[in-house]
């Protein structure tokens, strides 16, 4: 992954600040440590793992694609910071599930096919313009916010440490995306048209990020059953919504099923420039 | 990107309990609460604070360049403000 080559890019913006203030780099867990460390979980534990990793990559892959496009220097940089913590929550998940295939991250993220992924909609839908983002970024900062939250309480250990590191992170990537919809819905009329476009245009992609599946049945004390986080996360959206002067579309509802391998036309595509690299030079490093 | 509109903060950093407030740069951004979040994301990844401080850039009155003389050379020559300008005394101890 490009990780440590966005890093340096994004590290090279607060180079003045190294000398004057104290840097440290802080012990939360890594992807490194639960590749060393971690003990294999079981089948069951490693499938439920991968839908989580799955949408954090492709979400992070999305976002990404932001970084030199930002409407702002200021943006594209908070833009690419979020991007980053998606994919350090994509690595520690895949990580942790490849310990049961014998798999590492990187074989996982670029030597899977399309049906393979288990990530929902929502994350593969097009940035589109900035309002179309920062909208996809409400709806799911929101719910893997409230899913983190729950997780970190999770009976597995290793995802219960991976969820609290994440809630951190998550809880800005929050405040971020809110930030915005108030002020794009409370903005000009032109703001608040292209925030209604975006609403109409994701909503038919939410009722998939409440289904339970077979996986999250299997695992009562360890996964987080996604209909139990809907009461929350609709008034929690509601009240955001009310107070950027914006109403939940009335759409209909995608018949979306990422998670059983079932996915819309975006992600191979997405999956073609993600992974062409890797496909195209096996094992080569940087 | 586009032609900014957005005013200019400057950005002041505390690295720790018990330190003052540094400054570190400046960003554009469209309001405080804003600035305040650009700050934290281009002056705060690495570990570097535990407070931010922004002001917008236009509301700092700092001293002319042009009277740079008249306002920092006084005190050249002017030794006797300095403690150590001055001997001690005869006989004072623990001085």
């Amino acid at each position: 992954m490009n990780h440590d080559e966005l890093d340096a890019t994004l590290d090279s913006f607060g180079d003045a600040l190294a000398s004057a203030t104290r840097v440290t780099p802080g012990n939360a867990l890594r992807p490194e440590d639960i590749a060393v460390d971690g003990v294999a979980p079981s089948d069951e534990v490693a499938a439920y793992a991968l839908t989580l990793g799955d949408d954090s990559l492709i979400l992070a892959q999305r976002l990404s694609h932001w970084i030199s496009r930002g409407p702002e220097l200021e943006e594209d940089i908070a833009l690419g910071n979020i991007a980053l913590d998606v994919l350090g929550h994509a690595r520690s998940f895949l990580t942790y599930a490849g310990l049961a295939m014998g798999k590492t991250e990187d074989d996982l993220a670029y030597w899977r096919e399309e049906e393979e992924f288990t990530s929902l909609w929502m994350v593969e839908q097009p940035n589109g313009h900035f309002g179309v983002t920062i909208v996809r970024q409400l709806i799911l900062s929101i719910y893997q916010h409230l899913l983190y939250s729950k997780l970190a309480e999770s009976a597995d250990e290793t995802l219960a440490a991976i969820a609290a590191k994440a809630v951190k992170e998550v809880d800005y990537h929050r405040d971020h995306s809110i930030m915005w919809t108030i002020r794009l819905g409370l903005g000009t009329e032109e703001s608040a048209e292209k925030m209604r476009h975006a609403l109409e245009i994701l909503w038919p992609y939410v009722d998939e990020m409440f289904l339970d599946e077979e996986i999250h049945r299997t695992l009562p004390e360890v996964a987080v059953l996604p209909s139990s986080l809907r009461e929350d996360w609709d008034k929690e959206i509601s009240a955001v919504l009310a107070d950027a002067g914006l109403e939940i579309p009335a759409t209909g509802q995608a018949m979306a099923h990422g998670r059983r391998g079932e996915h819309s036309e975006h992600l191979g595509y997405i999956l073609a420039e993600m992974q062409v690299l890797a496909r195209k030079h096996p094992g080569a490093t940087w | 990107m586009s032609q900014s509109n957005w005013p200019l903060w400057e950005v002041f950093v505390r690295s720790s309990r018990g330190l003052s407030h540094v400054h570190a740069g400046s960003l554009h951004a469209p309001d405080a609460e804003m600035a305040v979040r650009n700050a934290r994301d281009l002056y705060t990844r690495r570990n570097e604070g535990v407070s931010l401080w922004v002001v917008k850039s236009s509301d700092i009155i700092s001293s002319d360049p042009d009277e740079k003389d008249a306002f920092f050379e006084s005190p050249q020559g002017k030794d006797y403000r300095h403690a150590t300008y001055y001997k001690a005394s005869e006989g004072v101890k623990h001085l």
